[in-house]
């Protein structure tokens, strides 16, 4: 099974930054469906859900920036309040760390992504308790 | 491999008694033809007849960088203006350069001294060289440029920057050795990453000669690892021929200088007295053939040592280390004297970040140490770019005894050079 991939790049915390991301990848003709931005101090680390992952972290790298592919797992769940808290209860319950956490929903179908300290565990267990964890490919993006 | 084995491998008595004939003449010339010499003997009552061993040589008067400036353009000039060959100047950051003449005697000696110096690292008439040094009033690509012509070798008198220009030229003439500052060279080695060339394959590099300006071990390393060649340490400066002053063979343990030229003590830069054998200290040097500017007891700044052990090599002439700083660049930072090249050696151990630094020093007495975030130090977290952060502030605090702010930045945010690299950027209000 392959996880979902992220791109995750280097910034720094200042103005412009995001824009100076997303117009690369809208020069690389890249679909961004999910965005996260992390900053502490001086400094931000941005990840992209994309269209094509290894084209975006290449996007990046040819503009010499620092980028990479980092996992994720995306979740399909019900559109309906406390969709996010069964995973969440799923995963505390096997004592696994949940570093990251969003969503998105895209023709009518809900979509959770998350980043965790194990994912080849947290995938397991997710799926043992009949939750459907998607691979890049059937990501409607 | 030598170029003139008798006189690289000439026992050490003989070449005291050679250098003390060479000097005794060379003090002999200034007194009769340099007034800024002259006055200095008559106020420190030393007569060219005094100079009986080379011990004696302290009795001498130093010759500072300020004095060159303060006798620019001829004062210093030994010979009529007419035997005047070559005019080089070396950079002065403020006002008029030092102005400096060779004979056509010194051209041809300090050409000598670089084949010298390329053939103890190996070098044939069968390499290529290319020149990435400075033409112009800057000695480093000339009197380079003249060495390896002497060798036989091809020269290609590239200069610097254009690196597309110079990558191609290393393809199509098949370059075998370089002659580069360790900035450029640091330069050349991403500018080749981020074009997808592997120079273990694509290029037939390999050696360079790193120099004008000092840089660390971890330099080198870094150097010879990216460009896959051997990185040789050479030493020179405009007040002494240029390049070619002092040069590694291939033992590559310390910078053979050429003491049949040239007089290297090393002494303490406050209070002037010489320190014992073997210690750190700032060279001194004097020139023994110079025709048109001969220089006494010239204050380089460079701060190293000597080791006076005998080489593998077979060459008798003493080394120079690694030079550890200039004397003028080191900077007091909340009452510690540090230099650039400590912090240097820090960051270049450190493999999660670049290549490329500069120190800022701004308010009263804030520094800030700002270098360029490579791909194997990043993590994709944020906690982890401070904890990258504090390792390398904490990593500073033990070297240079200051704690300075990091910055960690994006690749290509610090000024790249071309030349010799502003590393040091002053804007305090002290």
């Amino acid at each position: 099974m392959k996880n979902v991939k992220l791109v995750a790049a280097f910034a720094e915390n200042k103005p412009g930054q995001v824009a100076r991301f997303t117009q690369i990848l809208a020069q690389a003709n890249i679909n961004i469906r999910w965005l996260a931005v992390a900053s502490t101090g001086p400094y931000g680390v941005m990840k992209f859900l994309v269209s094509d992952p290894d084209l975006a972290c290449q996007a990046f790298k040819d503009k010499g920036l620092i980028a990479k592919l980092v996992d994720a797992l995306a979740i399909e769940v019900a559109d309906k309040p406390g969709g996010l808290q069964t995973i969440a209860d799923c995963l505390a319950g096997h004592n696994i760390n949940l570093d990251n956490a969003s969503g998105f929903i895209k023709n009518d179908r809900a979509f959770v992504v998350i980043e965790v300290s194990e994912h080849a565990l947290a995938r397991e267990v997710l799926q043992n308790h009949g939750f459907r964890v998607l691979e890049q490919p059937e990501l409607p993006l | 491999m030598f170029w003139d084995q008798a006189i690289e491998t000439i026992d050490r008595a003989a070449l005291e008694r050679l250098q003390l004939q060479r000097l005794q003449e060379t003090v002999r010339r200034v007194a009769a033809h340099v007034p800024f010499y002259q006055q200095k003997f008559a106020e420190l009552g030393v007569k060219p007849g005094d100079l009986r061993s080379l011990a004696d040589l302290r009795r001498l008067p130093f010759t500072t960088s300020a004095d060159l400036r303060a006798n620019y353009p001829t004062g210093l000039l030994a010979v009529p203006y007419d035997d005047a060959l070559r005019l080089h100047t070396s950079s002065g950051t403020t006002g008029k350069p030092k102005a400096l003449f060779f004979s056509r005697q010194d051209v041809d000696n300090a050409g000598e001294l670089c084949a010298r110096s390329f053939v103890a690292t190996g070098v044939t008439k069968q390499d290529v060289f290319q020149n990435m040094m400075t033409y112009g009033m800057f000695t480093g690509a000339l009197v380079t440029h003249y060495g390896a012509e002497k060798v036989g070798c091809l020269v290609i008198p590239a200069g610097p920057g254009n690196s597309e220009r110079q990558l191609m030229l290393m393809q199509d003439f098949r370059t075998t050795f370089l002659h580069v500052t360790p900035s450029y060279a640091l330069y050349l080695a991403t500018f080749m990453e981020e074009h997808g060339v592997d120079p273990r394959r694509g290029l037939a590099l390999r050696k360079a000669f790193v120099g004008a300006e000092p840089y660390t071990l971890e330099t080198c390393r870094k150097i010879e690892e990216s460009l896959g060649l051997d990185v040789y340490n050479s030493y020179g400066l405009s007040e002494m021929n240029g390049p070619g002053v002092a040069f590694e063979c291939e033992q590559k343990h310390g910078m053979h200088l050429w003491e049949d030229h040239f007089i290297a003590e090393i002494i303490d830069p406050q209070t002037g007295e010489t320190v014992p054998e073997g210690e750190t200290g700032e060279l001194v040097m004097t020139t023994l053939c110079r025709e048109a500017m001969p220089l006494l007891r010239y204050r380089t700044r460079d701060i190293t040592s000597l080791l006076t052990t005998p080489c593998p090599c077979g060459r008798t002439h003493h080394r120079l280390n690694r030079i550890a700083g200039r004397s003028d660049d080191m900077l007091i930072v909340r009452g510690v004297n540090l230099y650039p090249q400590q912090i240097e050696r820090v960051l270049m151990a450190e493999p999660g970040v670049g290549r490329n630094y500069q120190i800022a020093l701004e308010g009263l007495d804030e520094m800030t140490v700002k270098v360029e975030l490579e791909e194997a130090g990043f993590e994709a977290k944020v906690e982890q770019l401070m904890k990258l952060q504090n390792h390398l502030a904490e990593k500073l605090r033990s070297e240079i005894l200051v704690k300075p702010r990091v910055q960690l930045l994006p690749p290509g945010s610090l000024p790249v050079s071309d030349g010799k690299a502003r590393r040091v950027i002053d804007n305090r209000k002290l």
